[in-house]
């Protein structure tokens, strides 16, 4: 059985911060000072007001947000896509031509709204109507819908017929330059909004929300009362001054600007840019001899030491010199215990307290009395992270 | 490394119901108890106690968040672009795709990569995995999910599992194995059950837990072997769409960022939210830590990504341009954290400097929205997954 789609109450289309974006800069491409100057052409007999070239509007794009051609043509290329600019000379090909090609904007009423998908009724009645005008005029796959739709909504088909009827009646009325351009209009929109098959669904979002966007939860007592709790302990934090962390943070990447493959290359080369693996070979993880780079790396904090399998293995031998092995052993231990296993957290906990904690145990840790006085009364119902604060003692101890 | 990650923790008894958990502290009337998670959660959802209106809640609410902005703007005594201004500029900056991965039939909704540098995971919308050595480009295996929009996938620490859910509300563990006749959906262990799609999925340091993000509110830490729930998190007030761990040795904590506009840290130990930021205006869609674990950095539908410093508690950069219109999906770091690599619904990538604030470069390559994009674990390299059904990788 395969799941597609378990109505669990998603309902709800996402954010699209974009659009607003979109729409202002649409309004501002259109605006008498500073938008595109538009002309009027001439297509087929009719003449068409208010046509811009491709040119224009990559041109315009380019001036306004200062970026270079290809991402102004790249940029215009969505925008047709999305229905906002539509093309006239050949309308099912929704791209930007950066040459004379005849665009116009799509009038608001069609724009693409975050709140609602185009309605199918809608559709229905615009297929009807294109099917009053001249019998067998629908594509192979506006057809499909068509009959599809008559099955969906038969119990409305009546008035659908009906609209599509008064329309058609209506357009007829209208002058000419007119029709075309209400004609151009609603076959733009529903070109972006019924893909035909072939052609890219730009208004796809993935998967619907569970919460409704455009619902404000804020004001019920719960949330307010997990602010409050928030708040209480997030004032009492403590904090650090920004100039302290932000040079930590510019320190961490100049430290290891040498390291960064990306930025600074790698020795003998990037396996991916030549396809040679020997970069990896000499990297492995507990290869005889490490590379220098990696050995610096060591140097820079105990994290990266105790991190690279190969660093802590040196580390071990170190410590059995200094007779002090055992405190990296139940470091390797409290990890195993709270990444491990559920099931067996209460004998690990018994096993590491017997063999490290102890009086008199056989590889006795030095940790003071108080964390393990703690320790050893956590162990009496033990968890996870019972051996948190001894482990984060032998840390510390280690890292001098 | 920065100490401040070792969060003191108390384990005993909670005040309200005496078992032996992991507790936070909790305020009532001034005085400070110590409470488990659970009767946090009751405290949370209990009703109007006496001389309380939901005014006067969301008037302390209120008074309590200028408090905390007052002693955030306390510490706040410079910019990052004014540290970073003695910082040498990046030099000219080239990345090409050097490998294209194609064997997906739809969508490319997830990707992670392995320990090993060079195998990836990748999940699809029409609810096939694959497992890649993206070096070569075979595909080494693959399974189908009994569900579509398999939009979270993770790859095991030791290289011998992978997880993976979606619109299953599932996140099923998958051991890899070679041998010829053996069918991977045959020992698939199903590991956690939200009430509503998985978002996102990862393995904390062993293949022993899980941890997920999913669109009912919640994230959850997992069992693998049993699929017992170990620590729920609860805070965000509508889905969450993405996770990252921290990097630290010592640190126990996890971002995640929903679509409540908010990003959250969490004590993966006591469930507790530790820090919270709400900066961005619209939905959160990718966190990822820098690789200190001092800060992490946020991608959101607003078309901006953001660096939030840990230490300091606060929002340090914005990532934008006026012609950056379309949400970024996906954010990871290079390993010095230098570059942010964000990955956008308008198809393209965009490479910023994280310390001065700059676009270093634009990549064009995918043909729909990027919808993942992950760096190598030795900073190799990046990978990108969209919707056009490719992944690439980039060096």
């Amino acid at each position: 059985m395969t799941v597609t789609r378990l109505d669990q109450g998603q309902r709800y289309r996402p954010r699209m911060a974009f659009l607003k974006k979109i729409e202002a800069l649409m309004m501002e491409m259109q605006s008498p000072d500073t938008g595109i100057k538009t002309q009027t052409q001439t297509v087929m007999v009719a003449s068409i007001p208010h046509a811009v070239t491709g040119n224009d509007i990559l041109q315009w794009i380019l001036q306004r947000l200062q970026i270079t051609s290809e991402e102004a043509l790249h940029l215009g290329d969505l925008f047709v896509k999305y229905g906002y600019i539509y093309p006239l000379q050949e309308p099912k090909n929704l791209t930007l031509k950066a040459d004379g090609s005849l665009y116009r904007f799509q009038t608001p009423y069609f724009w693409p709204v975050q709140g609602w998908a185009a309605d199918d009724t809608d559709y229905a009645i615009y297929l009807a109507k294109k099917n009053i005008k001249r019998k067998g005029i629908l594509e192979e796959y506006e057809k499909e819908h068509y009959n599809m739709l008559n099955q969906k909504i038969n119990y409305k088909w009546d008035f659908v017929i009906m609209q599509a009827k008064e329309q058609y009646k209506a357009g007829k009325e209208r002058k000419k330059e007119d029709r075309y351009a209400l004609d151009c209009q609603e076959r733009a929109y529903w070109l972006v909004n019924r893909t035909p098959p072939g052609m890219q669904d730009v208004l796809e979002y993935g998967v619907d929300r569970v919460t409704d966007p455009n619902e404000n939860k804020k004001n019920t007592m719960e949330a307010y009362r997990r602010e409050i709790m928030y708040y209480q302990q997030a004032i009492g934090k403590t904090r650090v001054k920004s100039s302290v962390s932000l040079g930590g943070l510019v320190k961490y990447s100049e430290q290891f600007l040498s390291n960064d493959p990306i930025l600074s290359g790698c020795l003998p080369s990037n396996p991916w840019i030549t396809d040679d693996p020997e970069f990896w070979d000499l990297n492995a993880k507990l290869v005889e001899v490490p590379t220098r780079m990696r050995v610096e790396r060591w140097a820079f904090n105990f994290s990266e030491l105790i991190r690279d399998p190969k660093g802590r293995q040196n580390f071990q031998l170190f410590l059995k010199k200094e007779f002090s092995g055992e405190n990296l052993s139940f470091w390797e231990a409290c990890e195993d215990l709270k990444y491990g296993d559920q099931s067996k957290v209460k004998e690990k906990a018994e096993e590491i307290y017997k063999l490290f904690l102890a009086p008199g145990a056989r590889r006795w840790i030095n940790i003071d009395g108080t964390t393990m006085g703690i320790t050893v009364k956590g162990l009496k119902h033990p968890h996870r992270y019972v051996l948190d604060a001894a482990q984060t003692h032998i840390y510390m101890l280690m890292k001098k | 490394m920065c100490d401040q990650t070792f969060l003191a923790i108390v384990f005993g008894p909670c005040d309200k119901c005496s078992k032996e958990k992991p507790l936070r502290p909790v305020y009532i009337k001034s005085e400070q108890l110590s409470y488990c998670s659970l009767c946090v959660e009751m405290m949370a959802t209990e009703g109007l106690r006496e001389n309380e209106t939901l005014a006067s809640l969301k008037s302390e609410a209120e008074s309590l968040k200028g408090k905390l902005e007052e002693e955030r703007a306390k510490l706040h005594d410079v910019e990052l672009h004014q540290v970073a201004e003695r910082v040498e500029a990046l030099g000219q900056f080239v990345m090409k795709t050097r490998r294209t991965l194609k064997g997906h039939g739809n969508k490319v909704l997830c990707m992670d990569w392995c320990k090993d540098k060079r195998r990836i995971v990748s999940s699809s919308q029409d609810g096939k995995v694959i497992v890649w050595d993206s070096f070569t480009t075979n595909k080494e295996h693959a399974v189908t999910m009994p569900c579509t929009w398999v939009m979270a996938c993770a790859y095991a620490p030791s290289g011998c599992a992978i997880a993976c859910g979606g619109l299953d509300n599932k996140c099923s563990v998958y051991p890899l194995t070679f041998e010829k006749n053996e069918n991977m959906a045959a020992k698939k262990k199903s590991v956690a059950m939200h009430t509503n799609y998985l978002s996102a999925c990862s393995f904390t340091n062993s293949d022993m837990q899980i941890l997920t993000a999913s669109g009912d509110g919640t994230c959850a830490l997992w069992d693998v072997e049993s699929g017992q729930l170990l620590q729920s998190f609860h805070g965000h007030g509508a889905d969450v769409l993405c996770l990252d761990l921290a990097p630290s040795e010592t640190g126990n904590t996890f971002v995640s960022g929903g679509c409540d506009k908010k990003a959250m840290v969490w004590d993966m130990r006591s469930g507790q939210c530790i820090q919270s930021f709400e900066t961005h205006d619209s939905d959160i869609n990718s966190v990822r830590y820098y690789p200190s674990g001092d800060a992490f950095a946020s991608g959101s539908d607003d078309a901006t990504c953001r660096l939030y410093d840990l230490r300091a508690d606060r929002e340090v950069a914005i990532y934008s341009k006026e012609s950056i219109i379309f949400g970024a999906s996906s954010v990871d770091f290079s390993l010095s954290g230098r570059l942010l690599f964000a990955g956008y619904n308008d198809y393209t990538i965009n490479v910023w400097d994280v310390l001065k604030g700059s676009r270093v470069s634009i990549l064009f390559g995918h043909e729909n929205r990027v919808s993942t994009l992950r760096v190598s674990p030795d900073g190799t390299a990046f990978c990108s997954g969209s919707w056009d059904h490719t992944l690439r990788i980039w060096a």
